[in-house]
């Protein structure tokens, strides 16, 4: 019974978000609303049952209900007082909301930012822009036609992208030369892009279809 | 002719809306299929898993939403069958909170089906925050990151992972990418660790996946409803992805033809002026 109603009830937001095709209309917003708050509460408990409860709550609850509150504070060891840099840096963040200390969350947010610097630098170095530099560097002649016809549109187009996006010198002559077979490039990865996610939203009008189709009225027959 | 590509170009987009409606919904119905041959890319991803000695461990990461569902669902439950029928051992886990459960729907279903049991053939991690934090700390203790499975089962408690601490004892990872979290898996943990990583993904985010494949950083890709139905026929299992690639193919033929006209009308208008 509880499988029929809520199957019946995703057949409704289903049709309900469709029928902007023809026109915005109220039940397209009552699923929007329905899509939005329901996503933001269930960010909320995910976040709390799965990080801030066994994280951050967790390692003082042990010690609170082995010693009391009093108790406790002697017997915190380092991953009780570690945890105290994060709840301190949240608790910046959170006070943005209070005007008069609102600079304090620049704090965090330094913090924030200077981590997901120095793991954006080593991590595209490490794990981007030399293996790939590698896999560029391919024989132009591989013994096989077909490879090496790949290995030469490789290059060909790395090194012409690039020169593209070399703003020091005047796109005339070679560089410009270079820059125009750049740009083809560029707007045939566009194109390869575009094409992908045609095929992306296709492939979920074929998902909600088939549920219409085989699970909704399937269910009905 | 003139008046041909008049209205052609003011062509209300609800008939396009409709053309493309009856274009699925009729392949779909009648369920024709016809046959190609699988990518070479999930060729390879499929081999590799076929390589994998009995009992080793595989992460599945599930990083999508109920948005992408209809590309990635299918693709997961398939695989997650290949997995356990090859015994392989699952722990999953994920970076995108709506789509977690998602991934235990499809893991517990399949686990059912396949008689595997919870804690000895696979299990649920959950969820934490902060991606990369989360790859790098895994290739030093899994323990320091997921020190309870999402029942707050300690990890030492479950077979599975009693001799899992860090990214050598994970034969192989399997992301599930709508996103940029397989970015992550590959700069980090592929990098970093040497890790042997599958990525399947939207067909949206494939084109970024690509260079990763073509470098050897990552063993396959498999992309979209297209990589999906690749890997049904590898399995010798057609199922929806397969059903729905007929559907695929008549919406670009349609799409094609809208765009071919577009611009001959297009052309054709400027040449009258």
């Amino acid at each position: 019974m509880i499988d029929t109603i809520f199957l019946w009830i995703a057949a409704g937001l289903t049709l309900a978000i469709f029928s902007f095709l023809y026109k915005d209309n109220p039940f397209y917003k009552v699923a929007e609303h329905i899509y939005v708050g329901s996503a933001a509460s269930f960010w909320f408990l995910y976040l709390w049952f799965f990080d801030v409860e066994p994280k951050i709550l967790g390692p003082f609850k042990e010690v609170f209900h082995a010693y009391g509150f009093w108790g406790m504070w002697a017997h915190f060891g380092a991953t009780q007082w570690i945890l105290f840099i994060p709840i301190f840096l949240s608790i910046c963040m959170l006070l943005r909301f209070i005007p008069p200390v609102a600079w304090l969350s620049r704090w965090a947010i330094a913090f924030t930012v200077g981590m997901a610097a120095g793991l954006g630098i080593t991590g595209a170095l490490q794990g981007y822009i030399v293996p790939q530099t590698q896999a560029t560097l391919l024989p132009v002649w591989s013994g096989d036609l077909l490879t090496s016809f790949n290995n030469i549109i490789i290059i060909v187009a790395t090194l012409t992208t690039l020169v593209y996006f070399f703003f020091s010198r005047e796109h005339k002559g070679i560089i410009g030369g270079f820059a125009k077979i750049g740009i083809t490039f560029i707007m045939i990865a566009f194109g390869a892009s575009f094409g992908y996610t045609v095929m992306a939203r296709i492939s979920l009008l074929i998902g909600r279809i088939h549920f219409l189709i085989f699970e909704w009225l399937g269910s009905l027959f | 002719m003139r008046e041909f590509f008049e209205r052609i170009s003011k062509i209300d987009r609800r008939i396009i809306y409709l053309l493309v409606f009856i274009g699925v919904t009729i392949p779909l119905l009648t369920r024709k299929g016809f046959e190609f041959k699988p990518l070479q890319e999930v060729e390879t991803a499929y081999n590799f898993i076929e390589s994998l000695p009995e009992g080793s461990n595989v992460l599945v990461s599930i990083d999508y939403d109920a948005a992408s569902m209809p590309e990635l669902q299918p693709l997961l439950e398939v695989m997650l069958r290949h997995l356990f029928r090859r015994n392989l051992k699952v722990i999953m886990l994920g970076h995108w909170p709506l789509g977690l459960p998602l991934g235990q729907i499809a893991l517990e279903k399949i686990a059912k089906e396949m008689g595997r049991k919870y804690g000895e053939d696979y299990v649920f991690l959950g969820y934490r925050p902060g991606i990369a934090a989360v790859i790098l700390n895994i290739g030093k203790e899994i323990r320091g990151v997921f020190d309870v499975d999402y029942r707050g089962i300690y990890l030492d408690s479950l077979p599975i992972m009693r001799n899992v601490h860090n990214y050598s004892d994970i034969a192989l990872l399997i992301g599930f990418e709508a996103g940029s979290v397989g970015d992550f898996w590959v700069q980090f943990a592929q990098a970093r660790f040497n890790q042997k990583i599958i990525l399947t993904s939207t067909a949206v985010v494939t084109p970024d996946l690509y260079p990763y494949y073509q470098a050897k950083q990552i063993v396959g890709l498999i992309g979209g409803l297209r990589g999906a139905a690749d890997y049904e026929i590898l399995v010798k299992k057609k199922g929806f992805a397969y059903a729905g690639m007929t559907a695929q193919t008549i919406i670009h033929i349609i799409i094609v033809a809208l765009i071919l006209i577009g611009n001959i009308g297009y052309l054709a208008m400027r040449r009258v002026r």
